[in-house]
């Protein structure tokens, strides 16, 4: 029997649980023996010229071996040119004027932007001495939100003349709302939240024969090293990036931002290695922030559920600089009418600057605010006509017989069954008792009320499918196989899910493979992980150089057996070749292997036929709302999630709890707010609410497999499943809840404040 | 100043700061790093040892506090990778940890909790395991696990 789809433990939690990971700040390598450790100085205000720096105070404080500035910075070139086009839909940051700094010169645009970094023997050094630096900041009106971007009475980038770097689709135009007999039309704010990976932001770097090592927390090896190399004027063979394990990404660490190309260069300004890891109260304000939309909502349709016409409009919100953040509502749009069909759907967005950190990538990266937007509105319109919103929503999906599906925002949806996905979750979640027992209390008038809340929906996972990923397959000669792998784990079991695929192509126990991935040294090519690409692109590739070294060890073993190739065969189950008929003479792998060579057998891969792939699902979540107090408690989240060929159960629900959790904190929880001077309020985790086990649920799985022709294994991501379909579920459960009262809407996260001031029609405090 | 901590059953002296975290001297003087930091205000639990037996959050206790007193960090939790505990073992049995930052914490809290309460419920367990933050398994699994680990204990 195949190993996969079989329920594996991983091989990596012996080492995880007993001697605990190696992340970077853990390393004790000879190379980093008598590192200085780094400190930023960051801004303590959201939008100020700086008009001096005096590091003599910090320079004589004890154990301070320099304090460095962005004018120290003379032997870099200038910041890399704007991409062609403008760079509107591509995931890099901008450059030209609106290119951001390795550290501020003349002018800080957030709070927490980097201004100097001090070295120092010691951590606890470091932190006093960066105190004593004193930085004057002559202070400027702050853009905060989107609106005051848009107004522009202060410009961020002067140069500009603008504050709004991008402007994209095309000019909304009513008349697809003609022959609508409902049209309703609401502004919601899809909030930003903090991803919070519990290893905060880290590096270390270290120069020898000029050559650069850099041990990064990163989600893409070779993506930090083409960075690294380009800001320092270096050949990409110069520098080896090392990825040890990764505490946690969820899209924020990929690639290698602005802080560690910082120690880098002043490792080799110094002389000698730096190390630095960032606190929480850093992280929360200086590694990018997630979604930040404010989005302008337009459904209509017929009174019997049919819905003919959605307009979405975003305006993202950027923070200081626009790194990818035009690349999220790119997404957004191409994915806004969902999993329905719909006659007529118009997009636009526009990217805005603030004063603020800059957003970037969070687990969906622009799909979660797709799904929020359409799900928010399919709700308002089945509320407006006074229709289920499961009927509503069965009578708009996009019937099987139509894939492949071509959309109106651009998307090809490959495969799918949208209906049977909601059909399967009502069933599971006993949907009719479920609105008999919302009725009951209703008619009771019960202080605590039952709210019932639907998602269904489809996402785009390796929208880079053709960016393609490597993979190296080595069988040694004593039969054991390393795979070297340009996908980048960080908590996603790559090593167990890679040895399962070779133990089911080639039958080598997946005891006896090992997975390396994240040293540019080992695997100069790769892609990395992000974007739910690995298992369908990194794991193709996996699986295309075992069918490869399969068919050289054929060659191989037909020449031991001294019988014809096409009369060999590879009993997987065993890990054996034999001639067919014949299995009692059977060569073992380390027989093949050692025959071929004394290297064994090799094969290397740049997997790029794979296409991008449209997992689809329905969550349904069941909350208690206590109309006294507005306090939410979700009772239960059923789901599924259908992402094709499942290779391990284990890790893709692991995948999907992880996601069901963060969905259900934007919903309820999480959001990084700031005052109207730019300064964070929710700068640490005293203050930012990120979701504790106290807080949820035990979550309802429901297994379903609907396999795509976009690449061998049938799979698709499942990565960022759980915070696409979760959040809206919880907003409408919460919103569904409270309708009988006439509430229609209630922008997230739904805190009690919130959702008591809904409820007695007071307006939104906080 | 001088302390002397006994770390999972050896001995370690050392002359610090007065200001030396428990978490630190666990890290740099210890040498043991499995124990982690992930935030600045006792939040995360990442940091969580035992101390005298008790469940800590080293990242909230002074090197100097522990001074005379025995810690337990997960490294000394059971022999090896073929020898695991209980609670070790039922995290990988039921995929409680991804990126394993977390895991080494709420170990401990999950073993902490199991010497006050042996039975515990989920709501207990979830209760008790609120100050333990997890970004990557949603609980679901941890919970699972110290369910586990509990009846395997309730079992023998």
């Amino acid at each position: 029997m195949s190993i996969v789809g079989t329920r594996v433990v991983r091989t990596e939690d012996p080492r995880l649980l007993t001697a605990g990971g190696s992340y970077v700040e853990d390393l004790r390598v000879p190379e980093l023996a008598g590192a200085a450790w780094a400190t930023f100085v960051r801004s303590p205000i959201a939008h100020a010229r700086i008009t001096g720096v005096d590091a003599s105070a910090a320079a004589r404080a004890p154990g301070v071996i320099a304090v460095l500035t962005a004018a120290d910075m003379d032997d870099l070139g200038p910041p890399p040119p704007p991409p062609p086009g403008g760079g509107g839909e591509a995931p890099v940051p901008l450059g030209g004027p609106w290119a951001e700094p390795l550290l501020a010169a003349d002018r800080v645009r957030f709070v927490g932007e980097p201004v100097a970094v001090v070295l120092t023997e010691g951590r606890y050094q470091g932190e006093d001495a960066a105190e004593l630096v004193s930085v004057d900041y002559e202070p400027l009106p702050a853009v905060v939100g989107v609106e005051a971007a848009l107004a522009g009475q202060t410009l961020l980038f002067p140069g500009t003349g603008s504050n709004v770097p991008i402007t994209a689709g095309g000019q909304a135009d009513d008349a697809i709302f003609d022959g609508c007999d409902v049209v309703v039309e609401r502004t919601i704010v899809n909030q930003r939240v903090a991803p919070v990976p519990m290893e905060a932001r880290a590096a270390a770097a270290r120069w020898a024969d000029g050559r650069l090592t850099a041990w990064l927390s990163t989600q893409a090896a070779q993506l930090g090293r083409f960075v690294m190399a380009g800001v320092l004027g270096l050949d990409p063979a110069a520098v080896r990036v090392i990825t040890p394990d990764v505490g946690g990404g969820f899209g924020a660490k990929v690639g290698v931002d602005r802080d560690a190309l910082v120690i880098a260069w002043a490792a080799r300004r110094l002389g000698r290695p730096v190390r630095w890891a960032e606190t929480r109260s850093e992280n929360l304000v200086a590694m990018t922030h997630g979604r930040g939309q404010r989005q302008v909502i337009k459904i209509g349709g017929r009174k019997d559920g049919r819905i003919l016409a959605y307009r979405l409009h975003v305006v993202q919100d950027a923070g200081a600089y626009p790194r990818m953040s035009g690349f999220l509502p790119f997404l957004t749009c191409m994915m806004a009418s969902g999993p329905y069909d719909i006659a007529h759907v118009q997009t636009a967005y526009q990217v805005v600057v603030t004063n603020t950190t800059p957003t970037g990538a969070y687990r969906g990266a622009g799909r979660p605010e797709a799904t929020a937007a359409i799900e928010r509105a399919v709700d308002l319109f089945a509320a407006e006509i006074g229709l289920d919103p499961a009927e509503v929503r069965r009578t708009n999906l996009v019937p099987p017989d139509r894939f492949p599906y071509q959309t109106a925002g651009g998307a090809r949806y490959d495969t799918g069954d949208y209906a049977a996905a909601l059909d399967q979750v009502l069933s599971a979640a006993g949907y009719a008792d479920l609105r008999a027992e919302q009725a009951r209390r209703r008619e009771r008038g019960d202080v605590v009320q039952l709210g019932i809340g639907l998602s269904s929906y489809v996402e785009i996972t390796a929208a880079d499918a053709a960016g393609g990923e490597t993979a190296r397959l080595v069988v040694h000669p004593d039969g054991t196989a390393t795979v070297y792998t340009g996908s980048s784990a960080h908590g996603q079991g790559h090593h167990t899910a890679w040895a399962m695929l070779v133990q089911d192509e080639l039958g080598i126990e997946m005891a006896k493979v090992t997975v390396v991935h994240g040293d540019t040294d080992l695997i100069p090519r790769g892609t990395g992980t992000y974007a739910s690409r690995s298992l369908q692109i990194g794991g193709a590739a996996v699986h295309v150089a075992a069918a490869d070294v399969r068919e050289q060890a054929r060659r191989v073993a037909a020449d031991l057996l001294e019988a014809s190739e096409a009369d060999l065969e590879l009993d997987a189950e065993r890990g054996l070749w034999h001639v067919r008929g014949d299995p009692e003479a059977a060569m073992t792998w380390a027989q093949v292997a050692s025959h071929a060579s004394a290297e064994g057998l090799a094969a290397s891969v740049n997997y790029t036929g794979g296409q991008p792939t449209f997992p689809f699902g329905t969550h349904l979540s069941v909350v208690e709302v206590d109309t006294q107090t507005g306090k939410v408690r979700v009772l239960r989240h059923v789901t599924v999630d259908d992402a094709g060929t499942i290779i391990s159960p284990v890790l893709a629900e692991g995948q999907r709890h992880g996601g069901i959790a963060q969905g259900i904190a934007q919903a309820l929880l999480e959001e990084v707010v700031y005052d109207g001077q730019g300064n964070p309020v929710t700068g640490t985790l005293a203050d930012y609410a990120v979701i504790t086990s106290a807080e949820l649920p035990s979550f309802e799985l429901l297994a379903k497999q609907t396999p795509t022709t976009a690449n061998p294994l049938g799979a698709k991501g499942i990565g960022e499943a759980g915070t696409i379909g979760a959040v809206p579920a919880v907003q409408n459960a919460v919103i569904d809840a409270l309708s009988h009262r006439g509430v229609r809407h209630i922008d997230m996260p739904l805190t009690p404040a919130r959702v008591w001031a809904a409820i007695n029609g007071t307006g939104v405090i906080l | 100043m001088k302390v002397a901590i006994s770390v999972n059953g050896s001995q370690v002296g050392a002359d610090v700061e007065d200001r030396t975290l428990l978490v630190h001297f666990i890290r740099d003087v210890a040498g043991l790093t499995a124990t982690n930091t992930g935030c600045d205000t006792s939040s995360c639990g990442a940091c969580t040892v035992l101390l005298d037996g008790r469940s800590v959050k080293s990242c909230t206790v002074l090197a100097a506090q522990a001074d005379g007193h025995e810690v337990t960090t997960v490294e000394g939790l059971a022999p090896g990778p073929d020898q695991m505990h209980p609670v070790q073992r039922a995290f990988r049995a039921e995929h409680a940890l991804q990126c394993g930052f977390c895991t080494p914490g709420m170990v401990m809290a999950a073993v902490s909790l199991l010497a006050e309460n042996p039975s515990p419920t989920e709501e207990e367990i979830r209760s008790a395991l609120e100050g333990n933050l997890c970004r990557c398994t949603g609980y679901h699994n941890i919970v699972r696990a110290v369910l586990a680990a509990a009846s395997e204990r309730g079992g023998s």
